[in-house]
């Protein structure tokens, strides 16, 4: 039990060999989506054709790891024993690949500084020797408290 | 009007609870108790029922019920594709084929739910109050697709369709300032229509807008009073020929027109995919399918009379009335605000039993037995001439959906 973002005993990742090589770039700490080798076109999940011109050829492009909150949820209810509550659920706009956007989750954020256009950078976390995480915190430190806010201008242009 | 056209004669429902509160029946006896009742409410024997229809994550294999109820011969046995909640219209559409096209003359569609017997729903399998697991996490060979896909979606805490609902619902009040009291409205009328309705779970349990509002945060922006109640109970609708419908027990009821739908890239939804198109995020997904249903019929949305629209959670309500056209996109807060879904005086009465958020959740089954209900004046809110009523299916997933009209 650690500083972990969630404790031990959550339900595990799970891959089939379509998604295996994304999971093994993360092992690696490489944000990567798939790229169709005929049009260019990135993706993620990773899938065995290119939805748009059927390609079955694919290589992987790596991604700087920024982005933006594109859409979150505020959760408050545990899963798992022991879960610090409550835990952000981001959809990440990511830099780099036209449309592409994945699930993660928003760390070292106050839940009332989490807004749809904060700008976001990738953080690993290490699960195990086969596993790593991508999750994502604010560019810039998250604004003081709103009361905070309301009495110093410099600060409130951050946002 | 030369096509033949499928008739729903029967439908009928056990006692619906709380969840876990059914320990005594099994999920399967249940069904069949639903499925008994629905074919003496149509007048038939269960030995004229030749065809069983459901829809996905269904426990009760159609081929052990027929046995069980003893039907002479099951000559036809359908699944629907489309993720639970989003196939259940599709479900009654496919019975509706079957009998249009001779595979069976009487299939009844079932839904029955006692999620206390096995898991609940959005937890993935974990018991939150045992003591962690001292093993770290670590990747594990997907024995699906769904979970392959679920694994985008699992590490980061993304179980409760409460929070994975929540996503589409945000960006929609982000883009067009819907608000925490718009949703709230929802919840609140569909209440006041349950507060009628005997098989209400929540029907003695009255709810202000205040009440909402003080509700506990489950996945911002969804308070407990946005989520669908989570209930044991089993309803089931007997669909046949219109031939056969003609000397029956009640008034038929049409099946004007049906769809299923899911738009270019979807998968399973905002659930398990980030990547939705951005013209689609913060919708119910329906649109395309909603314009298909109503072109079907030769209808729009100003000829719908009453409407039952699946109701997991209520800003799922308000995307679907924007793709099905009643307000304009982003219009769906002041839309609900200005009372349309509220029984009487309502030009739009929605969920008139209570739906999901207050009668209770059989997947949207019971959303069905109400449109019939509806049309044949039972209902407890009755909406008077009532001659089309619209009957949805879970949007942000996959979807389906039925266009009912009284014969």
């Amino acid at each position: 039990m650690s500083d972990r973002f969630f404790p031990d005993g959550m339900p595990p990742p799970l891959a089939d060999a379509t998604t295996l090589p994304w999971w093994q770039a993360l092992c690696q700490h490489r944000l990567v989506v798939q790229r169709c080798a005929a049009c260019g076109q990135t993706r993620l999940p990773p899938a065995p054709l290119c939805p748009e011109c059927r390609s079955g050829d694919s290589d992987w492009k790596e991604l700087s790891g920024r982005g933006e909150v594109y859409t979150y949820t505020i959760v408050h209810r545990p899963i798992a024993a022991g879960q610090k509550l409550p835990y952000v659920i981001a959809v990440i706009a990511l830099e780099g690949a036209e449309g592409v956007r994945m699930i993660s989750n928003l760390v070292g954020v106050e839940p009332e500084a989490v807004a749809i256009g904060l700008p976001v950078e990738l953080v690993w976390e290490d699960m195990s020797a086969e596993l790593a995480l991508p999750r994502f915190r604010p560019v810039v430190p998250s604004p003081p408290s709103p009361l905070e806010r309301h009495d110093s201008g410099p600060c409130s242009a951050r946002r | 009007m030369g096509r033949p056209r499928a008739q729903i004669v029967g439908v009928g429902e056990t006692r619906y609870t709380r969840w876990g509160k059914i320990g005594d029946v099994t999920e399967h006896a249940l069904a069949c108790q639903a499925i008994q009742r629905a074919v003496a409410d149509a007048g038939l024997s269960i030995d004229d029922v030749d065809g069983l229809a459901s829809f996905a994550d269904d426990r009760n294999e159609a081929v052990f019920l027929a046995a069980e109820l003893g039907l002479p011969a099951l000559r036809f046995a359908n699944m629907v594709w489309m993720p639970g909640g989003g196939g259940g219209c599709a479900a009654v559409a496919n019975a509706a084929m079957a009998v249009e096209t001779g595979q069976a003359e009487v299939v009844v569609v079932y839904r029955s739910l006692c999620q206390g017997q096995f898991f609940r729903f959005g937890t993935g399998g974990v018991d939150a109050s045992a003591p962690a697991s001292p093993k770290p996490p670590t990747l594990q060979q997907a024995s699906s697709l769904m979970l392959a896909s679920m694994g985008f979606a699992m590490p980061y805490g993304l179980l409760m369709a409460a929070a994975a609902y929540a996503l589409p619902t945000r960006r929609h009040m982000h883009l067009y300032g819907t608000t925490s009291e718009q949703l709230g409205r929802i919840a609140v009328t569909f209440r006041e229509h349950a507060s009628r309705n005997p098989r209400a779970v929540m029907g003695g349990r009255a709810m202000t807008l205040e009440d909402h509002q003080a509700s506990p945060m489950i996945a911002d922006p969804h308070r407990l009073f946005d989520c669908c109640l989570e209930s044991d109970g089993a309803c089931a609708v007997v669909v046949t020929t219109l031939e056969r419908a003609r000397n029956l027990a009640k008034r038929p009821v049409e099946i004007l027109a049906s769809e299923q739908g899911a738009p270019k890239g979807y998968a399973f939804g905002p659930f398990t995919n980030a990547n939705i198109a951005d013209a689609l995020y913060a919708t119910g997904g329906c649109e395309e399918m909603a314009s298909r249903l109503f072109g079907k019929a030769g209808a729009g949305a100003g000829d719908i009379d009453v409407a039952q629209i699946y109701d997991h959670f209520t800003g799922c309500v308000l995307l679907q009335l924007e793709d099905y056209g009643f307000c304009k996109r982003g219009e769906g807060g002041p839309f609900v605000e200005s009372g349309v879904l509220s029984w009487p005086n309502g030009s739009l009465p929605t969920n008139t039993h209570g739906g999901s958020l207050s009668e209770a959740y059989i997947h949207g089954l019971n959303h069905v037995v109400e449109g019939v209900r509806s049309l044949r004046g039972e209902s407890t809110c009755p909406v008077e001439g009532a001659e089309v009523c619209l009957v949805t299916s879970a949007a942000c997933v996959p979807s389906s959906a039925l266009l009912l009209g009284r014969r």
